[in-house]
């Protein structure tokens, strides 16, 4: 069909504007409720306050790099990047193998009862966070545990395992969720493929590992980014977990430190921490993007 | 599966037998903690200190229910009533303003698309809790901290709901049949409502249930955000109670309670919605 040149460009016209019309709501929201904050949140950071004389009135005042100046030389804040690195190795690697193969298992024929076991390992992403680590703390805690001579034999809220335990409320809720996305991209290999490596004599575990795994490592992938992104977020259970354990401070992970200065309140310096952490946050899964960018989407 | 695949493993029954055991303990790992709140929250105060893992002494779930909704004048249904408010309309209005804007990018050309679509991207990169705090700043200038729209007004915003709409219709809306609703002279808004939103369905499923956990899990920006606790949402409420749990008895158990009922809601939602967001997030998985 060819269409006249003044139709074409008449419904060409007509398609913008509707395209723009489609975008316009959340362009708008997106606008007012993550880019300006974000701006508005660098705009801060370069401010400092300043006072006439020691008791008199605060004025804010164009103060250049000097916030991030302090940012550099801030140990709370780069002891807290090192307690998420490790909490990261703690939790994640663990959270992914596992989410792996559940998947895996769920996806084969050795196991029966799919559905069930779908639905059971799934049902903590249910559970909000805070909820999750209230509700642990319980089981930690020596007074309310249901598991007898645990929290006598393991001092679970001390310095030395307070992060394996949040590390373990953390799997809890998300090992499900992560399965489920792998669990999806197993579900879309074509069953024929499956089939001819059945037929060719291939055992499960061997289909597993080179039919299998490579075909879903975009989710694990994705799985990946989220992971990185959450666990250097990480904030609402080592935040519950401050009012059962001594051993974590109030400054034990990034956010926890913008929270902490930001009711001080310093601002502006609470503004530059969420600039840096949301600066390494999107180089981190950038940079993980890039690794693993050829396996994934060759 | 295939005959083939179940004759070999009929001939091999210890793998069955090690996997089933395996993934029933792991299964144990998961589900223990949800049924230990159902045990807690079934005693006495002092039963909550040596609670085990099955019923024992009086059953008290019920008075217990009954004590935590009416505590402190019902403030427990409020808070549940708020987090059920600020999840659906936030989830209800960000996927329909995702699931357009998802439209547009995958059924439309024109400039800048993809640098458009980009940017949105690295809105999902963009942590949230990053967010809270200049939030919490442009809020107070304008004077809407502590109050609903605080809340409401940043969680419209999904920019994963963006990315995973726009894969879905691509896949779902045929070209054709928007043609031929434009033949049949109905405008673009028109098709869309009528036709291409319906073949988004999965999609909009599990966008809307993804956003609405996000929403109702949220801690961070209502704990920065508000100060009046009739406006707290449960997850915060809980919280409180839990850091008072040392001035007022009860409220150890309370808080167990609370949150117990807290998550029934959302688990008959997924249950009930799971073909939907199943097909939902394979389409997002599959081609990521």
């Amino acid at each position: 069909m060819t269409a006249l040149p003044w139709t074409r460009g008449h419904s060409t016209r007509r398609h913008h504007r509707a395209a723009i019309g489609f975008l316009a709501p959340f362009l708008v929201a997106f606008a007012l409720f993550y880019v300006l904050p974000i701006g508005y949140a660098v705009y801060q950071s370069f401010l400092k306050i300043e006072r006439e004389g020691t008791f008199g009135r605060a004025h804010d005042v164009w103060g250049g790099l000097s916030q991030y100046a302090e940012v550099v030389h801030d140990s709370d804040f780069w002891d807290s990047l090192v307690n998420v690195g490790q909490f990261f190795l703690v939790s994640v690697p663990l959270q992914l193998v596992l989410a792996l193969v559940f998947a895996l298992l769920l996806d084969s024929p050795v196991l029966r009862a799919h559905r069930f076991f779908r639905l059971a390992l799934f049902a903590p992403y249910a559970v909000p966070g805070v909820i999750a680590a209230l509700m642990w703390g319980f089981l930690y805690s020596p007074g309310t545990t249901p598991i007898p001579g645990i929290a006598d034999r393991f001092d679970l809220l001390g310095p030395d395992l307070v992060m394996v335990a949040i590390a373990s409320v953390v799997n809890w809720v998300y090992t499900g969720y992560n399965m489920l996305i792998i669990y999806s991209a197993l579900t879309a290999i074509p069953a024929e493929v499956i089939e001819a490596a059945t037929v060719d004599g291939a055992g499960q575990v061997r289909i597993a590992w080179s039919i299998k795994i490579p075909h879903v490592t975009p989710a694990l992938v994705l799985t990946g980014v989220f992971s990185i992104i959450g666990t250097l977020q990480l904030f609402n259970e080592p935040q519950i977990f401050r009012t059962i354990s001594s051993a974590v401070s109030s400054t034990y992970t990034p956010n926890m430190v913008v929270y902490a200065t930001s009711s001080i309140p310093n601002y502006h310096l609470a503004a530059a921490y969420s600039v840096v952490l949301a600066l390494i946050t999107c180089a981190l899964s950038f940079v993980f993007l890039k690794a693993t960018q050829r396996r994934a989407f060759q | 599966m295939s005959t083939l695949q179940r004759t070999r493993l009929r001939d091999r029954p210890i793998p069955v037998i090690a996997t089933t055991l395996f993934m029933v303990v792991c299964t144990a790992y998961f589900l223990l903690p949800l049924w230990w709140m159902v045990v807690a929250s079934s005693t006495t105060r002092g039963g909550l200190t040596d609670t085990s893992l099955w019923f024992h002494g009086q059953f008290e779930l019920w008075t217990n229910i009954r004590n935590v909704v009416t505590y402190q004048d019902h403030v427990y249904v409020r808070w549940v009533v708020n987090s059920a408010f600020y999840a659906t309309v936030g989830a209800l209005v960000g996927t329909l303003f995702a699931s357009m804007a998802g439209y547009a990018l995958a059924k439309y050309v024109f400039p800048g698309r993809e640098a458009v679509f980009n940017v949105i991207l690295a809105g999902v990169l963009v942590p949230a809790t990053a967010l809270a705090l200049p939030l919490f700043l442009m809020f107070s200038k304008v004077d809407l901290t502590d109050s609903v729209w605080s809340i409401l007004l940043p969680s419209i915003v999904s920019p994963f709901g963006v990315y995973l709409s726009r894969i879905y219709a691509a896949a779902a809306v045929p070209d054709e049949l928007l043609e031929a609703a434009r033949m049949d002279g109905a405008g673009e808004f028109r098709a869309f409502f009528t036709i291409s939103l319906r073949l988004m369905g999965p999609a909009l499923v599990t966008i809307f249930l993804f956003q609405f956990v996000t929403i109702w899990n949220n801690y961070l920006l209502p704990l920065v955000m508000l100060q009046n606790t009739k406006l707290y949402p449960v997850t915060l409420g809980l919280a409180t109670w839990n850091s008072q749990k040392a001035i007022a008895g009860n409220l150890q158990l309370y808080v167990v309670v609370g949150a117990l009922l807290s998550i029934i809601p959302l688990m008959i939602a997924f249950l009930a919605l799971q073909r939907f967001w199943q097909s939902g997030l394979s389409e997002g998985g599959v081609k990521s």
